[in-house]
């Protein structure tokens, strides 16, 4: 075989990875968008959010430590411990539950029957509050994050397709890892919404309030329920790409990097989410290998968006959304 | 007749028993808008109770104030013997009052059979891990569950459609799929608004038989809106008449078709 055509298999297998991590994040708007339609802009700051709630916690930092100091005169900046990855990982789901709830009992309680734009434009103030605060928690430098998940080179990969082809795939084990997790995070949510009282519960507030109300779901605790989800999914995606490429305020970035991936599946498709991801993925990596040098390089930046124009021209809905049928 | 305690048994031999819910001097105010006036009546086990009226009665209103929907400005809501505090909907719905609604509201993504099932929510005590994992009490429960859910679609004549998502459906069978629902989390008050709006003859027909027939088989207490007066006549024990929110009546089909308000309000006074 071709070394072009092992080189390019090698670029479409890292793509389908980095698919998984924009998946992961489009999966967060893509259940609120389904529970509530809100377009919840926040998504991206909430797996930031986390990941620095996680890192803070993990380090035992104080949060708040600047603000204390600077009123009290303390210096206090660490409790002095560290804490081992899973139960910091247990502590900030707490916190994102609590965030889930703040966010329903301060904010979107009070929008219920609001237009779509509105509710929007409340999800642009959250993203923009909850940066603040989270610089104001924990601080705005850069972090390591390591939560003892397996990184660098995968040596297995890397010797056998040396022996198959003479030509080693370099396919890094951090987005092994990332890939299993998100198919275990995926299978657990088509559980969680297809066989439980709970996930009946969503879908059935998704699609009418008031049937929802008369067969005795309570619409707030569903509600916060999503956000809490939503959350667990953020702080997934926090934790991947912060193993990654480190725990910094870019991280929010990412966010519109799940734009493209939710115009090609679709805002309704939990599916979608994840095709669009891999389309995104390989698709980026593949365009920028085969025609990059071509158009000078760093394709990757706005490849997916010129995809996701193209699919909003000829297919709206996206690849999984629902028809949209207009009768006249 | 309708005072004593006990109940009564009506003409055609059924039990009616005590009082399962007492509404008392509600009054509904909307800003200054007085859609019900200082309204009582009651709600017996067992019978089939209609609320008619014309077109702005406050029918609806009263409807959802039961369910609800609307909290009253005045007055006191008791249900099986207690003061009911101001409640959400969904609470009222958890205390065991089934509704359905004149604009049906059904979950348009889901099939038949699991707009049923949603029915059973509030039945549900199981765990979240237990449910995820199918075992224990959640299949205890689920089993449970779908066999009433089942007794219900096979009682309503809906199983050639169970697995339909109901946004396919005619109209008529997504009324009845609506009462199937409610039916499944075999209510205390089963509450229909409007069960007839919309429908043709034949509709109308199947749509009356089975509200009998529920009536009957599971001795379910049904409270229902209509607006169509002679189905209403041949459908109910008791009926309320509302007009511009007062009541006007109260009684047997019979004493409330000879009462000359009731005559008024539908065919109008005639002003000599």
């Amino acid at each position: 075989m071709s070394d072009q055509f092992l080189f390019a298999a090698e670029v479409t297998l890292n793509g389908l990875m980095s698919g998984v991590l924009y998946a992961l994040v489009a999966l967060g708007f893509v259940l609120i968008y389904k529970a509530s339609g809100i377009f919840n802009y926040a998504q991206g700051v909430m797996a930031l959010f986390a990941a620095m709630t996680l890192v803070g916690i993990m380090d035992g930092q104080v949060p708040f430590s600047h603000l204390i100091n600077a009123i009290f005169g303390t210096e206090i900046h660490h409790f002095g411990w560290h804490l081992p990855g899973l139960l910091a990982i247990l502590l900030t789901m707490v916190v994102m539950a609590g965030l889930a709830w703040c966010v329903q009992q301060f904010v979107m309680r009070h929008l219920i029957g609001q237009a779509p734009i509105i509710l929007f434009m409340a999800t642009i103030g959250l993203a923009y509050l909850l940066e603040g605060v989270a610089d104001l928690m924990w601080g705005s430098e850069i972090r390591k994050l390591d939560v003892g998940l397996p990184q660098g080179i995968n040596e297995t990969i890397d010797s056998v397709t040396y022996g198959m082809f003479g030509y080693g795939f370099f396919i890094d084990n951090l987005d092994i890892v990332a890939t299993v997790i998100a198919a275990l995070l995926v299978i657990a949510l088509v559980i969680f919404s297809q066989y439980t009282k709970q996930g009946r519960a969503m879908r059935a507030v998704a699609d009418d309030h008031q049937a929802a109300l008369s067969v005795g779901i309570s619409l707030n605790f569903i509600w916060v329920m999503v956000w809490s989800v939503a959350g667990f999914v953020a702080l997934v995606a926090g934790i991947m790409w912060g193993t990654k490429s480190g725990v910094q305020f870019s991280l929010s970035l990412i966010a519109l990097k799940a734009l493209p991936v939710l115009m090609l599946g679709g805002f309704t498709s939990i599916p979608g989410a994840i095709v669009g991801g891999l389309i995104i993925g390989v698709g980026e990596k593949l365009f920028d290998f085969m025609f990059g040098p071509m158009l000078g390089g760093a394709t990757e930046n706005w490849f997916a968006y010129v995809l996701a124009l193209l699919f909003l021209v000829f297919r709206p809905q996206g690849l999984f959304g629902d028809r949209i049928i207009e009768r006249v | 007749m309708l005072d004593q305690a006990e109940g009564f048994v009506t003409a055609d031999g059924r039990k009616i028993g005590g009082v399962v819910m007492e509404m008392k001097n509600i009054t509904l105010r909307f800003g200054g808008v007085v859609a019900i006036k200082d309204i009582s009546f009651d709600i017996r086990e067992g019978e089939i109770r209609a609320i008619i009226g014309p077109n702005g009665a406050g029918k609806s209103s009263m409807l959802n104030v039961i369910s609800g929907f609307y909290t009253p400005s005045e007055g006191e809501v008791w249900f099986r013997g207690k003061k009911r505090p101001p409640m959400r909907p969904y609470e009222v719905a958890r205390q065991g009052i089934a509704r359905t609604f004149q604009n049906i509201a059904l979950f348009d993504g889901m099939s038949v059979l699991d707009n049923v099932m949603t029915g059973r929510l509030t039945q549900m005590k199981a765990g979240l891990f237990s449910q995820a994992l199918w075992k224990g009490r959640a299949e205890k429960e689920e089993i449970a569950n779908r066999e009433m859910v089942e007794r219900v679609i096979d009682f309503l004549e809906i199983q050639h459609i169970r697995k339909t998502p109901v946004s396919r459906l005619p109209y008529g069978l997504k009324k009845r799929v609506e009462l199937a629902r409610a039916l499944a989390a075999q209510p205390k008050l089963l509450l229909l608004d409007e069960p007839m709006a919309g429908m043709n003859v034949e509709e109308k027909e199947d749509m009356c038989r089975f509200i009998l027939d529920v009536n009957d088989e599971f001795g379910t207490t049904i409270a229902l809106i209509e607006h169509d007066m002679g189905v209403v006549m041949d459908l109910s024990d008791r009926v309320v008449v509302m007009d511009y929110g007062k009541k006007i009546g109260d009684g047997p089909p019979d004493e409330v078709r000879s009462n000359p308000d009731v005559i008024d309000a539908y065919l109008g006074v005639a002003h000599d």
